[in-house]
This record gives structure tokens, sequence and C-alpha cells, in this order.
């Protein structure tokens, strides 16, 4: 899932500033997973808005909807009137949902309610972790379920490195070495021996390469 | 050999090697390059050259190996893959060789998160083993990593660190074996305080036949106080400081501090000195090139062997 995590209050009000009718649009699919602008966030963020617009005194009008998915246009078309009737939108989907809506209605001035964090795993407790970088070449298969691009701090294909200790990363005490995740894992499965030196990695295929694109044919059922 | 430096020459004839390290500025300055490699002259057989370590900016290590090699002083050139890809790794080293630089040590580098530049983004297009088999191959196929010929080639003699107090302990000599098959020809450890888990890697290293293939030189480094050993016991990722060594420098007191410092890198050295595969000593006494002269000139190191 792309986990998303609203911006900070006062980055949003700063943000809206000089603006008295405002839209919030959510979003119904990742980042309601996520827990980052759903229907609940939402509705939280335009009351908090509301409030805080009243102790200030100042005139904001908010309205609040939830489309499925804002990184698909025709789920925007249900947003049409609430456009015409706003001054800004603040959209509460991811990087695409934003970009979609702003590309599909260019006469408003569409503003980021998120920071887009990353593609990640939801665990327990609302602990979200990094989980694929998209590189768009898989290395799975080799690392035996665990991705070394983004589960280690540095990127390693021949890890772990000198400072993995006790299982976990150099960097935070909170994070695993994904090296010695993936040593565990080929000691489990006995594939030690195919561990070989890894040679330099093509980040072409990754953003390294310049904005991608996928053209597929989309065969008929 | 490999190439003509004077480190290479010293390990072949089977003279136990000492290596210095020395920190560049965080200036300008290259007087203070100039003024280190005056003292560390004639102590050592090669002398590091930190490659912003810990991720803080400092001069270049490549321009302050060519300030050490207007002073006589052969440099070990360090490369991390932190803030360099492919395009710029393989650039800066045919002008480092081109320098005059004969030694090449390859690493991942220090997270930028622990240097005075945390926001900065890390490249790490390359891992050290693919740092070590991209250097080797343009020396040894004279070619460039995307294959391409190169008419001259850089000559280095190649080294790699290994860290034998990093876990999974059973791994790092499984991984010292990579560096070697990817083109390292000597080795720089981790600071070795503990000696027996030490030896019990080179026992690792020895059954593999490691020994016979590469330079083994251990890490050492002179602690100034108490603070320091505690410092380094408790928030340097992969250090490994013993009971011992706390205990010690609490009884030497503040005024003693330095001397037992001293004393105990002495003992090490002759410790390790006895451990089979042990090729010879990389000293790390940054900012505090004097103990130097002291560790090499107590530990029977000195003269340093004079090879043309």
């Amino acid at each position: 899932m792309i986990v998303g995590q609203q911006k900070p209050f006062s980055e949003i009000k700063g943000m809206l500033k000089g603006y008295k009718k405002v839209l919030i649009a959510g979003c119904g699919t990742c980042v309601t997973v996520t827990f980052g602008g759903g229907r609940k966030e939402t509705t939280i963020l335009a009351t908090s808005l509301r409030i805080a617009a009243h102790a200030e005194k100042s005139e904001l009008e908010i309205r609040e909807d939830v489309v499925p998915r804002q990184c698909e246009a025709r789920f925007l078309e249900r947003l049409k009137d609430n456009i015409k009737w706003a001054e800004a939108v603040l959209s509460l989907a991811c990087g695409v949902g934003v970009q979609t809506l702003a590309e599909t209605y260019p006469r408003i001035r569409v503003l980021p309610g998120l920071n887009t964090s990353f593609i990640g795993r939801h665990f327990e407790g609302g602990i979200f972790q990094e989980y694929c970088g998209a590189c768009g070449d898989c290395i799975l298969a080799k690392t035996t379920g665990i991705c070394p691009i983004v589960r280690c701090a540095k990127s390693l294909l021949n890890g772990p490195c000198g400072g993995s200790q006790g299982g976990k990363c150099e960097v935070s005490k909170d994070t695993d070495c994904a090296w010695q995740l993936i040593y565990d894992r080929l000691k489990e499965l006995n594939l030690l021996d195919r561990w070989e030196i890894w040679p330099p990695k093509d980040w072409s295929t990754s953003w390294h390469g310049g904005p991608r694109k996928l053209v597929k044919e989309i065969g008929e059922a | 050999m490999k190439s003509s430096s004077n480190l290479e020459r010293v390990l072949k004839k089977g003279i136990f090697a000492v290596t210095a390290e020395l920190g560049p500025p965080k200036s300008a300055d290259g007087e203070v390059i100039r003024e280190k490699a005056k003292i560390l002259m004639g102590y050592a057989d090669a002398v590091n050259i930190t490659d912003c370590q810990t991720a803080i900016v400092r001069m270049s290590s490549i321009a302050s190996a060519a300030i050490l090699l207007q002073e006589g002083v052969e440099p070990v050139v360090q490369m991390t893959c932190r803030d360099r890809n492919r395009i710029s790794i393989q650039s800066d080293l045919l002008g480092a060789a081109a320098l005059g630089a004969k030694n090449l040590l390859c690493l991942t580098g220090d997270h930028q998160k622990f240097g005075n530049h945390p926001e900065a983004k890390g490249v790490f297009d390359l891992d050290s083993i693919q740092l070590l088999q991209m250097v080797k191959d343009m020396r040894d196929e004279k070619k460039f990593q995307c294959g391409e010929e190169m008419e001259v080639e850089p000559r280095f003699f190649l080294g790699a660190a290994e860290n034998p107090f990093a876990d999974p302990f059973e791994y790092r000599a499984l991984r010292l074996a990579k560096k070697v098959t990817a083109g390292a020809g000597f080795i720089q450890t981790q600071i070795v305080y503990n000696i027996e888990k030490f030896a019990k890697w080179m026992e690792m290293v020895c059954e593999m036949g490691l020994h016979k293939k590469v330079y083994i030189l251990v890490g050492v480094s002179p602690l100034k106080s108490l603070g320091m050993a505690k410092y380094m016991k408790n928030c340097v990722p992969g250090l490994d400081i013993p009971g011992w060594v706390i205990e010690r420098m609490e009884q030497a007191g503040k005024e003693k501090a330095k001397e037992e410092g001293i004393k105990i890198c002495i003992e090490v050295i002759e410790q390790v000195k006895k451990i089979e595969g042990v090729s010879g000593v990389h000293i790390m006494a940054i900012e505090w090139e004097n103990a130097v002269l002291e560790i090499v000139e107590k530990a029977g190191l000195l003269p340093r062997p004079k090879i043309v």
C-alpha cells in the first residue's frame, strides 16, 4: 500500500491562508487503509480547520468529499460541483491523486494535504514500514523475499555491512538489519552456498533512469 | 606486483607492515596535511587518508593524497560509495592514479545520517564489494564498469575493510572471502581490543586459506581518555570494547589516561602479532598523530624498511 502521512496542521493552515472556500478531497483506497486521507481523516481535518477558523474569526468555509480513487480521473467527475464552488482543493490523496486532480481541474489550485511516504506494510498498532522501492527490477527471488534496496540503509547488495549488530541496523536500533534477515533465511533454506557476489545493479529501471512509463496491451476478457 | 606501491612491496617481502591514518582538515588548508605528513614520515609504510569519515565534510582524500605525495609519504586513498556513483568514482580514480596514488581502500562508507549533512542524498550506487570488483577490472582487464576499454589503466594495490565484530559473526570470514575474490589484496580491520574474538575470526580466516591470499592489517587505536573508551563502547556501532579496557582506563585516572591508552595499544599490537595470518597493523590515531610515533617505536616496529 502507499503510505501517506498528513502534513502538520500548521503547514496545512499556512497553505490555505487567504482562501475562503476550500474543498477537502479524501481518497478511498491506499491512504484510507494507511490512515492518511480516508473518510475519517477527511472529516477530522475538516472539523479541526472549522474549529480553528471559528476561534480565529476567519471566514473559512469547508466542504468535504471522498472519492474511491483519486488516481483515476473517472472518479473525480463527482467533485465537479464542489470544485466550481471552491477556491482551492486540499487533496488528502498520495502524490498521484494530487496530480491527477490538478490535471483534471487545471483551473483550480490543488494543494497536497499529505506527505506521500512510501510503499509499505502495516503492522499492528499503526506501524508502517517501507517494503518496496519500486526499483523496476525485482530481486526478491535472490534475497529470499526480503528487499535490501529499501530495507538496508545503504541499499547494499552484498551485505551485511560492518555496522550490523545484534540483528539491528547501525542507522537505527529500531530497524532490523535486512541482510541479517536475508542471511538467516538463506541459512534456513540451505541456500548459503548459492550466495555469490552480486554485480552492480542496473538502476536505469528505477527512478534514477528518468520518469518511467509502462505501456501494456490490455487483452479482451 | 599489481602496483608499484611501497606498502605492497613491504607486505610481499614478509615484513610486518605499519600503516597509519590521517584525517584531512575541515578546511582548505593544505598545510595541515603537510605538517601531519612530516610527523608520520618514516613511521608508517603508507598513510590512509579518510574519505569524509563519519560523513563529515573534509578535504578530499585524493587531493590530500596528492599533497602527501609531494611530501614523500605514500598515501592510501580511501574511496566510499556514499557520495559518488560509478561514473564519478571511476573518473576520480583515474585522476588519483594519474597523480601518483598507488593504494586504494574500497569502502561502502558511513551513512550520511551520522555526519554533518544528515539531509544529504546518499548515493550507494555500488557497495564496497562491487567497488573492489570494478577497480580490479579497471586494473587487470583495462575495462570500465560498462565494459568499455581504456588505454592506460589505474594500477592500484587494492584494499578493503572488514569488521570481525559485526554480526552475523559466523559470516564475517565468508564476507572477507568475497572481498578477496572481488579484488582485495590487503585488509585493514576494525579497531581490535577484543583479542579473543579477533583470534577466533582469524582462525576461520586461516581455515579458509584466506591469509595466504590477502594481507591482513589489524586496526588498532590508542585511547585518549576514559570518556573516549566509554563513548566507543556505547555509541560507535560495530566496535567491541571489552570491560578490561574500560577498567584500565579508569584505574589510570585522568592524568595518566593517554599514557595508558598508548600502553594498551602497544599490548594489543604485541598480542595480535603472534596470531597466524596477521601481516601488519593499521594505527588509527586521528588528530593525535604524535601517538603513532611512540606506538611504532615502543612496539619495536622501527626502522621502517626503505624499499625501492
